[in-house]
């Protein structure tokens, strides 16, 4: 064989054998998390535990459940889920249907979007709080849906904005050569085209408003209550999580995995739900 | 029985993107119930010729236009114009064939729908004329709430001229239709496009040489960004005026 043909077989078999310890390494600390959280977690996992909320003494190893938190979190995500989505699809429309691509504007929203992605959660955290006093909105799920749907708009709009970039521009001039306006080309055409996409994004924020413990800290606040209004303040797994790893109680610490196993749960429940319904989305998509 | 007589025509016209004359000085009449090829070597500018007759062009950017384009006797530039209202006068098959994502069905009842037309039974039973009328009925009527996508290239070709037929133009204008398809999809279009010109006025842009003698009944030959000579194909591709025309029919520049 000739050697040039030998080297260019073994980098074929270097870069083959680099993916795959790539792939492995995301594999196996998906599974390794899972494995921590299922261990230490699984023997107080009950049927209280997601049914109750915290009786009292309840940090201190006694009976209740974290029914509060569940509800809160999923309330929270839920909530600013829809907020960003609200925000970010008629953003990714303007930046793909409506602006002139080569316009300042879009280049402008797309950097300022990039930028706000990289904020740390816990500066929206504080941010929101300094707005909440000025405005006068007291600690509760109204103000943390708020906070927690800007914190999500980034990555809502910009995933949504990939999704309909690569929508072919062929397609709208064939909406537009029919006599369709901006309005129907958008939501009719593109949206239409780029619909997987569009939910994948929303997954994508959803886990991220999930998640996310600072910038619910000073804005949502937590109570041991499930909230009976939006303007009640809320528990939130990722804070559930926190107080009870930060017990000295075993117990307790032992409870936290169980919170994160729950949320863990939510989070793969939500996205293997949603992987079934983008698959069927995607059936007129050219 | 008589139907207006659409004349396109255009009077002076100038595209410059940014710093870069496209088109200079462009003047010609599109004659009704003819198919007009315009031929050229590439980047002569007969894309962007053609896309300034329905002012898709208004959608790239940096684009400056002065000069006429006569629509039934009125400019479509002019301010005010009904640019919607024109475009459904015209209608469009790109390069490559692009169904909207939806069914078959909705393809064609785009157009009607969102032109605000008619109850339920009515836009079926239009749908089906259209795909008739496109020589499409036969293959899809078992699958109309189909993907469109799903169809092969050529099939989507003669979908996508169904649904602009359905639209109720005047005008077909087809940046080279069939480049994207094969030649038996391509003798499929071509002999609509004879059959259709009975109605219609077609414009046509094509670097096909051999389809442009086929087809048309008027040609209009460009060269960087200059009508260079257009008249009855006959007398052009016989008896061209023009030593480019001449060059370009022979092959000696491409
Ligand atoms: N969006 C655009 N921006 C800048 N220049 C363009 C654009 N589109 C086309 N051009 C230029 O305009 C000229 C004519 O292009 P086009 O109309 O596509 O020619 P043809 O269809 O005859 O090949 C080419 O030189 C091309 O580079
Ligand atoms: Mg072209």
């Amino acid at each position: 064989m000739e050697k040039s043909t030998r080297n260019r077989l073994l980098q074929e078999q270097a870069a083959l054998w680099m993916m795959r310890s790539a792939a492995f390494v995301v594999f196996a600390s998906l599974v390794a998390i899972i494995l921590t959280i299922v261990v230490k977690g699984w023997s107080s996992l009950s049927w209280e535990m997601l049914t109750s909320t915290p009786q009292g003494g309840y940090y201190l190893g006694k009976g209740g459940g974290i029914l509060n938190a569940i509800a809160g979190s999923v309330y929270l995500a839920l909530g600013s889920t829809v907020l960003a989505t609200g925000i970010g699809l008629p953003i990714a429309l303007y930046l793909n249907v409506y602006a002139s691509p080569s316009g300042r504007s879009v280049g402008m929203i797309r950097t300022a979007l990039d930028v706000l992605f990289g904020v740390p959660s816990i500066v929206y955290g504080s941010f929101g709080f300094v707005l909440m006093l000025w405005v006068g909105i007291k600690v509760s799920l109204f103000a943390g849906i708020i906070v927690v749907g800007l914190l999500v708009v980034p990555i809502v709009a910009r995933t949504m904005d990939e999704v309909l970039r690569s929508v072919r521009p062929e397609m709208k001039d064939a909406a537009f050569a029919m006599g369709a306006t901006r309005w129907e080309t958008a939501w009719k055409v593109v949206a239409r085209q780029g619909l997987p996409g569009l939910g994948t994004a929303l997954l994508m924020g959803f886990g991220r408003a999930i998640g996310d413990a600072a910038s619910v800290m000073f804005t949502t606040g937590f109570t041991d209550h499930v909230p009976g209004s939006i303007m009640d303040p809320a528990a939130t797994l990722p804070l559930a999580i926190f107080f009870q790893l930060s017990s000295p109680v075993p117990e307790v610490r032992e409870r936290a995995y169980a919170a994160a196993l729950v949320l863990t749960m939510i989070i793969l429940i939500l996205s293997i739900f949603g992987r079934l319904l983008v698959k069927r989305s995607s059936k007129h998509t050219i | 029985m008589h139907t207006p007589r659409t004349t396109l025509s255009v009077r002076g016209l100038h595209v410059n993107y940014g710093d870069h004359a496209v088109l200079k000085d462009v003047n010609v009449d599109f004659p009704d119930r003819r198919l007009t090829a315009i031929i050229g070597p590439s980047g002569c500018g007969k894309t962007t010729l053609l896309r300034t007759l329905n002012r898709l062009i208004d959608n790239t950017e940096g684009t400056r236009i002065t000069g006429e384009v006569l629509l039934d006797g009125q400019d479509i530039y002019a301010r005010g114009a009904d640019v919607t209202g024109l475009r459904r006068k015209m209608g469009l098959l790109s390069q490559r064939p692009t169904p909207l994502p939806m069914s078959i069905f909705d393809n064609v009842a785009f157009g009607m729908r969102i032109h605000g037309e008619r109850p339920k039974q009515q836009i079926a039973e239009r749908v089906e004329y259209f795909l008739r009328h496109a020589s499409l009925w036969e293959e899809v009527k078992e699958r109309l709430h189909q993907p469109a996508g799903g169809l092969s290239i050529g099939q989507q070709q003669r979908l996508c001229l169904a649904r602009g037929l359905a639209v109720g133009p005047e005008v077909i204008l087809g940046d080279e239709p069939t480049s994207a398809l094969d030649p038996i999809s391509t003798r499929h279009i071509e002999d609509k496009f004879t059959e259709l010109k009975e109605r219609y006025a077609i414009i046509i842009v094509t670097h096909v040489l051999r389809q442009a003698r086929r087809l048309a009944d008027h040609v209009v030959f460009m060269y960087l960004g200059e009508v260079v000579e257009q008249g009855p194909a006959e007398q052009l591709f016989n008896d061209p005026q023009h030593e480019l025309t001449r060059a370009y029919i022979s092959g000696s520049i491409s």
